[in-house]
């Protein structure tokens, strides 16, 4: 039995606004995948909810004219993973998103939700983070698209005011152009459970073995996900081997300082960032069309 | 046509598919109250003051009570049978509500209320004030100068045992070599899959009806009384389809207070329903035990003196307390043979969650310990583990020097020829020399033994059947089905005693302790041997009625005869003579003889048997992520005969992925500095899905258990054993990384494989 106020079903973005701005305090739900545990949990006991459950000018991905990829955050990851923009332009995208919870929470639960819900762990983020992504959002006042590394302010916080909607996940064709990717979704369990490290690499190969450009992105690393510029300097511009692989795994380390919790000391994480690093340049190098 | 050893569908598969199977909360009636429990928040000290005015004002709420509401009669909550010796009873330590705060979730009052989310209200509105203490997390701190005790008068210490065979100074003198080491094991959880549940209700005539999701109604209805300090005949509980056991439900949880509640509410229904956390921390866990292993070998591999000695911080309340630990000692004790051989037990009050029954009561615990050190002591004198073991394991005819307890059939040495060759064991070694890199493979192995019940501990079964007019049986069984198919190898056993067919025979599934035949449950692996006993004697005893009728009306002599496929049949040829139906039919309505066939049977079991096997198991471990991934794993064992292969397969598949659990990821976690459970919880408790969960390989060495129904010995429990030292010692294999502490999860392993400097 989930303690909860109002439930409002809204019938499109401009009332969903309205019922935001109308009910101070209400919380916008989706797939509830997020929403309900804080229920569960009493940080949201007695909240007022306004559904955008299925909202169809929020669901599916389009592409605009300019190549960009438009993503709506109503869309579930079962949804996600298996839209054909997604699988030809976004495939690793679609397998991160493959890798949340289980068949079920994959069903209900929307990107859109993942975003929104500020967990550094979230297995999209470090992938949007690595795209460059920008989200749409709109209120009562207008529209304005944010860069997702400005969204996050820190764990389950993001710059949402109270009758605020995420609208659109953008992607511009300039970040995943000829991008290979791979994210590593390191956690205790091959399902139902959240990561203790998600590591990202996308790569552009040029001539089979030149690494054009680098992106390295973690969840879990630092209170919200991080890109890591300091491991993709040392790969840009330079010829795949596994010399470069040791020294981006040690350029990982410079820019991440996680704690010691009893969920993992900072020695193991420490371990993990460094090998997962490697292990997903690796890979994302094949991916890319890399021959070693 | 025989019944036993066959593959029939199990009697609940249908109902349970189709979602008709009745559990406690589908039960619930309308006008049901619910009622919540309101915890300490504190590990350690006292209620000061309690305040619940404002938890009573609360519209809806009925009811609120506290420690100074509830009877002073201390009582026990393990699911133990009764003894009439004073000396053999359970600690009687708890009350229904108390004042005195000895862990983390301790239980001060109770809320009744129209609803589940009103009750929940309610509880936060309860104001209380503490007198803290310092937490007891561990045995030192509860052993240790000045710490508070949590039961007056034990030092914290609930009990120690110690017993010796043989002369072990001068066995151990008499060695070439001594090993000595220590294990830790987890505290771990049985994660069953519906909730600690029950409800309760007061009949106009004073009577109490508890319906639970237990284990043991029986014990259940002696618990309540005693607890409430009314007769036991005033209490009646009922026990439907129940979520799975693991022995967390061989012990009287949450009954007795739902049972006081029901008493105050004018006859309505309170229903006490436990949230997963609750379920996690404040029903019962597995005993952590601390283990110092010294054995004396030979340089031949004779093993000549053995000593172990096990300590146990057990948690605020005795529960199961020292049974678990001492039971450990005696299956230490069972596998191999020494010259000499001793155990210390203790177990010791601290203020950290209850520890109770989890299947195997102790032994995975113990097991990890040996068969990990055995393991050790082999690579150490240079012969090979499975020689070692085969060396020294115990032989048909053992006796137990203890317990008198003798093994009658023993394929031990079967189980381990067979699930060498499953896996491969001998071309596997050869290949797995010399490995470099980051990704090692390794082959390990664990034997166990086990016990079939209790025995020489009180065993007592109940079964009774009745014949109906077309020829089909009811039977009712005192000992439960909680999802592992007792009730359809126990009606397996009453066909194939009775000579009818499987599909004539109707299991009662439910127990209800007003009609039920009397039986302490199902626990300890008992149910197709002891209760299977019971079960034969009932249907040998219907045999005979039927034989005798049919007799009487044909005059065919009575040892010319016997039952088989439901005919009565000439026993020579097998040419039916007449259906048992007509038999049934004469027993109902002859006018001048009539007497419905029935038999009503209890069997006292003063006998036990010795089930064995092993686990075989090849791992890969990435070093750099510290994860072990399962390539292959079989667990072979000796249960007698196989009553029914299907069955016997499925519980050994749950029994293993339990096992996989304890060896490499569950935990429950406490905060160091408040004792307050960290991870109770599906999400971080990390209880292995079906992706983290491998192929089972399952095989059986059928042996004839002369003791035993039709030949048949535990199977129950003893998946769960031997897996984690089995994966232990294939990590070992693989990195030449000892791993003595449960479980082995990433952090460890990476921790541990860095001071090797393989990563």
């Amino acid at each position: 039995m989930f303690d909860t106020g109002n439930i409002f079903e809204a019938h499109s973005v401009k009332e969903a606004i309205e019922l935001l701005r109308s009910n101070p305090g209400a919380k916008l739900i989706c797939g509830g995948t997020d929403v309900l545990i804080q229920v569960r949990e009493g940080r949201l006991a007695g909240v007022d909810l306004v559904s955008i459950h299925q909202l169809p000018e929020l669901t599916g991905v389009t592409m605009e004219a300019d190549g960009t990829i438009v993503i709506g955050p109503a869309t579930s990851f079962t949804h996600l993973a298996k839209d054909p923009l997604i699988k030809k332009h976004l495939p690793f995208l679609g397998q991160a998103v493959e890798l949340v919870g289980g068949p079920q929470v994959r069903n209900v639960g929307t990107i859109g939700g993942n975003v929104c819900n500020g967990a550094t762990s979230a297995d999209s983020a470090s992938t949007l983070f690595a795209l460059n992504a920008k989200l749409r959002i709109a209120n009562s006042r207008g529209e304005r698209v944010v860069p997702i590394q400005e969204f996050y302010l820190g764990p389950g916080k993001v710059a949402l005011g109270q009758d605020d909607i995420l609208t659109a996940i953008l992607i511009s064709r300039e970040d995943y152009e000829g991008f290979g990717g791979y994210y590593i979704k390191y956690a205790m369990r091959k399902a139902m459970d959240i990561a203790t490290l998600g590591c990202v690499v996308l790569c552009k190969v040029k001539d089979k073995k030149i690494l054009e450009d680098v992106r390295l992105a973690f969840g879990v690393a630092a209170p919200t996900p991080i890109r890591v510029p300091a491991a993709e300097a040392v790969a840009k511009g330079q010829v795949f081997s596994e010399e470069l692989v040791e020294q981006f795994g040690k350029a990982a380390l410079t820019e991440v300082n996680p704690r010691t919790s009893w969920r993992a000391s900072r020695e193991f994480r420490l371990q993990l960032v460094e090998e997962l690093s490697k292990r997903a340049l690796r890979q994302a190098f094949s991916n890319a069309g890399g021959e070693c | 046509m025989h019944t036993v050893g066959t593959k029939v569908q199990r009697v609940d598969a249908v109902a349970k598919v189709r979602g008709q199977a009745k559990y406690v909360d589908d039960l619930s009636t309308e006008n049901m109250l619910v009622a919540k429990v309101f915890r300490s928040t504190v590990a350690n000290g006292w209620v000061k003051s309690i305040d619940v005015s404002k938890a009573k004002a609360l519209p809806g709420v009925e009811l609120v009570v506290t420690y100074e509401d509830v009877p002073r009669i201390p009582f026990t909550t393990a699911g133990h049978p009764w003894s009439l010796d004073p000396e053999k009873q359970d600690v009687a330590d708890r009350l229904l509500l108390t004042q005195r705060i000895r862990f983390y979730g301790d239980e001060i009052a109770a809320v009744v209320a129209v609803d589940e989310l009103t009750a929940k209200k309610a509880l936060e509105l309860i104001e209380v004030e503490y007198e803290e203490y310092e937490p007891i997390l561990t045995v030192e701190d509860a052993l240790k100068e000045g710490a508070t005790e949590l039961h007056e008068g034990t030092g914290n210490i609930l009990k120690k045992t110690e017993w010796q065979v043989g002369d072990l100074e001068a066995a151990f003198a008499k060695a070439d070599c001594v090993f000595e080491d220590e294990f830790v094991t987890s505290r771990v959880q049985h994660c069953h899959l519906e909730n600690q549940i029950s409800f309760a209700y007061q009949e106009s005539d004073g009577r109490i009806v508890v319906v639970s999701s237990t284990q043991i109604p029986h014990i259940v209805r002696r618990v309540v009384a005693q607890a409430l300090g009314i007769p036991w005949g005033k209490v009646k509980v009922i026990k439907p389809y129940i979520g799975g056991g693991f022995g967390n439900r061989q012990d009287v949880v949450q009954e007795p207070l739902n049972a006081f509640l029901a008493t105050l509410t004018g006859g309505r229904p309170v229903k006490l329903e436990y949230s997963r956390e609750e379920n996690f921390t404040t029903t019962r866990t597995r005993h952590p035990i601390h283990f110092k292993i010294r054995t004396g070998v030979m340089k031949d591999g004779t093993i000549v003196a053995r000593d172990l000695e096990a300590i146990s911080p057990i948690g605020g309340y005795a529960s199961h307390g020292h049974a678990i630990v001492a039971n450990a000692g005696t299956k230490y004790r069972s596998l191999y043979s020494q010259e000499a051989i001793r155990y210390k037990g203790t177990t010791v009050y601290t203020t950290t969650p209850v520890t109770g029954a989890m299947r195997a009561y102790g032994i995975p615990q113990v097991k990890f310990a040996l068969e990990s050190h055995i393991e050790d002591i082999a690579r150490a004198i240079g012969m090979d583990p499975i020689a070692f073991r085969e060396k020294n394991l115990v032989k048909e005819g053992w006796v137990d020097p203890i317990s008198g307890n003798r093994v009658n059939s023993n394929g031990i040495r079967e189980c381990i020829k067979r699930g060498r060759e499953l896996i491969r064991w001998d071309e596997k070694k050869a290949q797995l020399k010399n490995q470099t890199g980051p990704k090692r493979r390794g082959l390990g192995m664990a034997c166990f033994s086990y016990n079939s019940g209790t025995y020489p501990l009180f065993e007592i079964a109940g079964a009774r059947i009745v014949l109906n007019q077309d020829g089909s049986v009811q039977l009712q069984i005192g000992a439960t089905e909680i999802g592992q198919g007792a009730d359809t190898t126990l009606g397996q056993i009453a066909a194939e005693a009775m000579g009818i067919p499987f599909d004539k025979v109707h299991v009662i599934s439910t127990q209800d302790t007003d009609v039920t035949p009397f039986d302490t449950g199902a626990y300890a692996s008992r149910q197709t041997y002891v209760s299977g006993m019971a079960v034969k004697k009932a249907g040998e005893e219907v045999k005979a009625k039927i034989l005798e009728r049919a007799h009487r009306m044909t005059d065919i002599p009575l040892q010319a005869l016997d039952v088989v496929n439901g005919w009565v049949v000439w026993a020579h040829s097998g040419e039916q003579v007449m259906s048992v139906e007509e038999v049934a039919m004469d027993s109902y309505y002859n006018e001048l003889t009539a007497a419905p066939i029935t038999a009503d049977v209890s069997n006292n079991c003063r006998v036990n048997s010795f089930s064995f096997g092993c686990t075989f198991v090849e791992v890969e471990v990435d070093m750099p992520l510290g994860k072990v991934e399962i390539l292959e794993i079989y667990n072979v064992h000796d249960s007698g005969k196989i009553v029914n292969p299907l069955l016997a397969e499925g519980q050994v598949h749950g029994g293993v992925s339990m096992g996989i659990g304890y060896a490499l990821s569950e935990q429950l976690l406490l905060d160091q500095k408040t004792g307050r459970p960290l991870n109770g919880n599906l999400l971080d408790y990390k209880l292995g899905t079906i992706m983290d969960t491998p192929d089972i390989g399952v095989a059986f060495v059928e042996t004839y258990e002369p003791t035993g129904p039709f030949g048949a010995k535990a199977l129950g429990e003893p998946p769960a054993i031997t897996p984690a030292p089995a994966i232990r010692n294939a990590i070992l294999d693989a990195t030449g990384v000892k791993f003595n502490e449960l479980p082995m999860n990433p952090q460890r392993l990476v921790e541990k494989f860095k001071a090797a400097g393989l990563i």
